[in-house]
Formats: structure tokens, sequence, C-alpha cells
């Protein structure tokens, strides 16, 4: 017997083309904009002299963690991606994941406290993120090309969707985990939905945000590595182009650069996911 | 007044609340319910009433639905058939902005675990409901000052929940609640997750409190010694059904089913006990000749009693003189008491045994004196202590 086969790239094809066509004249319109605006901030950075650039990163961990050790690992990670010619590539690589992350974030909390209070959306977006997350990356990368063409605002457009689930996760999940005997007592207490959220929910979910938080950086800075195929440049771009040319070491030069920074940025994350310690 | 009248409340746990229903009226049981549609009948046709000023406990074992119920009252469980008046007016049919004004100015509640919220201090946890109000937070945190000196923890206002034991989050729930003013307090198994000591002082400082804010309580018990000792009257619940409503001597000595009788005969201490064992060493009495009538009503003031026994010098009982009796002797400027005292009054012998107590003060209307065969004054029983120590003492015999 010869069973035909399920027409499902097809329908998914059309679908995407479809939008593409109508969308295209405002998606690619946004596009040219977005890179305009990285452009800036991407050249805006680069006007910083580097050593300049690199105490006040290093000033600014400081502040944020207080830990000396972390501070000075900071600074010779830095220097050495300075040394290996690669700062550019590592600016422009951080800019896209901190416009990507802040993206992700902006849409992944809302959506995550949405999904937390609504049972029914909760039952609907959960296995929606479970095939966001199994998906493999590249797939991202296909669909992100008719609406955005090559370049950096595709490989945002990605990397948004690659990073947002952990977000949405995380931020569902700290709110449900709010305890049942505080939930009531400010039910008790005459609470709004909307007070519950600002006086409870939030702030007892705020190191669980962080976490994911934390997450969506460590997979944005991930995807936009796998960007560069798309046209993402940067760090990944040198890997991207040491691969074509089997420049084992630049590939690894630009590899160990990647790693700095998720090292820096996970760190620091981490230190301001903790719940303070008060007194 | 009636604060709060409860009528033919019914809660069904389930999706399908008529199936269940239309079985309780043919009379099945909780446990059939569930055994035949997995649904729980939390509470069974629940009606009583409390009084402004009375201190009701619903107690029972758990799942018993005591907390159902309670939370009925401020709709945190929403009841499937029935009325809830609070001042008249039936919490069932309010919408959401009357409820939540009814939940931030009329009744407060306070929980088992204390439900504290650990991201702020004891003092922002006791402004917490003037926060929900919108009360600026200037006023709130003041009002929360003062509410936290009344329960002895203003030292503590800065530090966090988890820097507190057991018996001071508790206060810092009851602050929470008192800060609101209420008319009515939800007290929901306030003190069970104390240790035994702490829960005694605390049910002794709830005493002394009502005493002096006469708020309308409902507090929910697993526990009979505290039932007794803390409520005007109690509420005995089984399998989502009040099985019998009274005063702790009602309870205790007319229980209305077998199931009441085996839950107080643990209390059934009254055998054991004679006048001498429960009676009080009063220090105010009024000695004749000496206290003449304005004597005698400044003992009574500063005791905060109305009555007050009159011995002679030997410290034989010679009767007793009232709050009035007292002021009109001082009124007609009589410097003598003897015109206002009552000479035939109700004695018992220290030997008498404390269960015969119950049924000599069941109509009197002061206080019991206990004298010895020689008529020699020796102290006093008060109806409501007598039920609270018998009901602490029995419940650490």
């Amino acid at each position: 017997m010869n069973i035909p086969k399920l027409p499902i790239g097809t329908a998914i094809e059309t679908g995407i083309d479809f939008l593409a066509v109508h969308l295209a004249v405002i998606t690619k319109a946004s596009a040219k904009v977005v890179e305009a605006v990285l452009r800036i901030m991407e050249s805006g950075l680069l006007a910083i002299p580097v050593p300049g650039f690199i105490a006040l990163a290093v000033c600014g961990i400081w502040l944020l963690t207080r830990d000396r050790k972390m501070s000075v690992a900071s600074a010779i990670g830095l220097a050495l991606i300075w040394n290996m010619g690669l700062w550019p590539a590592t600016i422009s690589t951080l800019v896209l994941v901190v416009v990507a992350t802040i993206c992700a974030i902006a849409l992944g909390v809302p959506l995550g406290i949405v999904v937390a209070i609504s049972a029914r959306l909760h039952k609907i977006v959960m296995p929606v993120l479970d095939i966001m997350q199994t998906m493999p990356a590249f797939v991202y990368l296909i669909p992100a090309i008719p609406f955005f063409g090559l370049g950096k605002t595709a490989a945002i457009f990605s990397t948004v969707i690659f990073s947002m689930p952990p977000a949405i996760r995380f931020t569902c999940l700290g709110i449900r985990q709010v305890p049942a005997e505080l939930v009531e007592c400010s039910v008790a207490l005459g609470a709004t939905r909307w007070q519950r959220l600002l006086k409870l929910d939030l702030p007892l979910a705020a190191s669980t945000i962080m976490a994911g938080v934390n997450q969506t950086v460590m997979l944005a800075l991930s995807m936009v590595v796998i960007a560069s195929m798309i046209g993402a440049k940067g760090l990944g771009g040198e890997v991207w182009k040491a691969i074509q040319r089997l420049q084992m070491g630049h590939g690894f030069e630009a590899g160990i650069a990647i790693v700095i920074i998720a090292m820096i940025l996970d760190r620091v994350l981490q230190k301001l996911g903790a719940p303070k310690q008060k007194k | 007044m009636t604060k709060i009248q409860v009528r033919n409340v019914y809660k069904i746990f389930g999706p399908h609340p008529k199936k269940a229903m239309d079985m309780l009226a043919q009379g099945k049981s909780k446990a059939e319910i569930m055994a035949a549609i997995r649904h729980g009948v939390g509470v069974h046709n629940a009606s009583f009433e409390v009084q402004e000023g009375e201190t009701v406990v619903i107690m029972g074992l758990s799942g018993s639905g005591k907390s159902t119920l309670v939370r009925c009252l401020n709709r945190l469980i929403t009841p499937t058939a029935g009325s809830v008046l609070i001042d008249g007016k039936d919490v069932m049919t309010m919408g959401e902005r009357e409820l939540r004004q009814i939940r931030q100015r009329k009744m407060a509640m306070v929980f088992q675990n204390f439900a504290l919220f650990p991201h702020r201090t004891v003092r922002e946890n006791t402004a917490m409901g003037l926060e929900i109000q919108g009360i600026p937070k200037a006023e709130r945190l003041s009002r929360a000052t003062e509410v936290l000196a009344l329960v002895g923890l203003e030292t503590w206002a800065d530090a966090y929940p988890r820097e507190l034991s057991g018996g001071m989050q508790q206060r810092v729930g009851l602050a929470r609640a008192l800060a609101l003013s209420p008319d009515i307090l939800l007290m929901d198994e306030a003190f069970s997750a104390l240790d035994p000591l702490i829960r005694r002082d605390m049910q002794d400082e709830l005493i002394n409190m009502q005493n002096t804010l006469r708020k309308t309580i409902v507090f929910i018990s697993h526990d009979l010694d505290e039932a007794l000792k803390l409520g005007d009257r109690v509420i005995l619940m089984k399998d989502g059904a009040i099985v019998q409503i009274g005063t702790p001597e009602q309870i205790l000595t007319s229980p209305a089913t077998e199931y009441v009788a085996r839950f107080v005969q643990d209390v059934d201490v009254t055998k054991v006990f004679t006048a001498e064992s429960v009676m009080k060493h009063s220090e105010a009495v009024a000695y004749l000749p000496a206290d003449g009538p304005r004597a005698a009503l400044r003992k009574m003031r500063k005791h905060n009693i109305a009555y007050l026994f009159v011995v002679d010098h030997n410290q034989r009982l010679v009767g007793i003189v009232s709050a009035d009796a007292a002021a009109s002797l001082a009124a007609q400027g009589k410097d003598q008491l003897s015109e206002g005292i009552c000479t035939d009054i109700k004695t018992v012998l220290p030997s008498t045994p404390a269960q015969e107590l119950f049924e000599i003060m069941s109509d009197l209307p002061y206080p019991l004196a206990v004298a010895d065969e020689n008529n020699k004054f020796k102290g006093v029983i008060v109806r409501g202590t007598l039920v609270a120590v018998l009901a602490e003492r029995g419940g650490v015999a």
C-alpha cells in the first residue's frame, strides 16, 4: 500500500510564504531601521577607546557583584579578547545579544505572567514552548530570511524566538510557586489581582525570573553564533569564516572570546538573581 | 446585635455540585457521595449566628469542614448554596468591589501558618492591609507601629519574619489583622502551629485583648481545650455538618450526640476536681467593719469586677455586695457597708466535686463563694474560669 506523504512541509511553506508576501514590505522596512540602529550602537561603543571600555566594564562588574576575584578575571578576559584582535567582533556580538535579550525578556516575562494566571493559556502555551525548545536552532534561521532578508535583523528575530522560552517558563514557574497561603492571605486582605501581582507574585518570583533571564541570555549568546550563517557577523561570523577556511586557530580564538563573554554575563546575572541578604 | 448570620450553607467540591446536592437531599452521606461520584462535601447545611462582641469557636477534627466554613464567611470559598449575612448584607450577592471592601475593612483573617510575606519587614507586613486600602505610606507605617506595640513587638518592627519565633510571627499575623480595625476577626487555627506553652500565652492574651477590644471573633480550632477556654459559644462540626452549638458548659454537661460525648469524655475531669482545686484565691474582699462603700467600690474598680464578697475580721463570710448597692450607699453618704450586703448567698465547701458546681452555678447571678465548715472564706469560683480551668487541667492530666 502506498501512503501519500502528508503535506506538512508544504503547508508550513505556503503559510510562511503567504505571510512573507503580505508582510514583507513592513518587515523589510523595519529590518532596515533595526540595522541602522544596531550600526549606531556598535560604532558608538567602538568609539570608546578599548582600555577605557574595559576599565568601565570592570568597574560596572565590581559595582554589581562586589566580587574582587571576578572583576580581576573579567579584566584579564576582556584584555585577552582585545589582544586576539577580536574586539570589534565582540562588540558586534554583544550588541546583538543585548538587543535580542531585551526583546525576548520584554515579550517573555509578560507572557509568562499571563500564562501563570490563565490556566487555559497555560495548557496551550506549554506544549508550544516544548516544541520551540526542542526544535533544532537552525530551523529558526530559515523563516527569518524571507521576512527580513540576510542580516542582523533576521539574526535577532530568530534569536528572540529561540531564547524566549526560558523567560516565559521561569516567570510562570516563579509565580505559580508563590505559596498558596500567601495568595489566600492577600485575597483575604482584599487585594485586587493587580495588587497581588505587584506586591506578592513578582517580588517572590523575582529570583526565579532572574534565573530565567540568565538562561535567556545564554541561549541568545549561543543563537547569535549560529545566526552568523544568515549574516549576523560578530564572533559567530569569525567562527563561521574559520570553518569555511579550515582555520583551526582562528576558530578557537573566536570560541574562547565567546566563552569569556558568556562567563562574565552568566556570573554577573547569577549574582543579580541571588536573593539579597538583607541584614 | 447579630453580626454574622449563616443560613443553610452548603459547599460541594467537584465539577458537578448539583448532583451531589441532589444526593444530599436524598439523605446520602458524605462518604457515600465521595464513593459514588467523587465529590467532596465540605459544608453540609450549616446555620448559625454570631452576636456582636461574641467569640464563637468552630471546632472539629481535620476534615470536618470548619476551615471551609470560615472561608465561606469572607467568600475565600464561595458556598454552593445558602447565604452568609454580615451586618445583614449577603456576601453571596456582593460584587467583586463590594467584597473587597468588606475584606479590607470589616473582616480580617489570621492564618494557621501565619502567612507573612517573607520579603517584607514586620512593620511592612503589619501595614499590608492598609497598603492594599491605598493609605499613604507614612500614615500606614505609623499605624502599623502602634499596633505592633499592642502585641509587644515594637522592637522587632524592622526585622524580617524569618528572624522571629513562631509565637512572634503569629503576633505579627494578629497585628496585621488588627491594623485594619475590623469588626470581625476570623482566626483559622491561629494558635495550632505553636508550642503548647506559647499557645496558652497567646490564648490568655487574646482573652485579655478581647476584654477591651470586644471584637466579634470566629475562631477555628481542633483543640477542645482551646475551644472551651476561648469560646463564649462553641460550634461542633463533624463531616461538614454542625452537630451541636452551645456554651462550653452545655457542650461539657449535655452533649447533643454520642459523637460530642466521645469528644468531651477526655475533658470530663469534673469528677476528679473539687471546688477547692478550681477556685480563685481572691484578694478582692471587703472587710467589716473597716471598709466602707467607697473602699468597696475602689476595690471593685481595681479588680475590674461588679461584686465583692464581704468578710469579718475572722475571715468569716458575711455576704456579698454589688457595685450598684455600694454606689447607692456612697451616694447617700453612708460610711458603713452593712445595709447593702446581701447575706443570703450560696456557698460550697472546698470538697464539693466540680461536677456539682455546674448545676449550682447555672442560675446563680453572681460568682460562687467557697467557705469551709466554719464559714471561713476560702475563694471564688467564676463561671467562665471554671470551664477554662477544667479544660486546661484536663488537657494536662
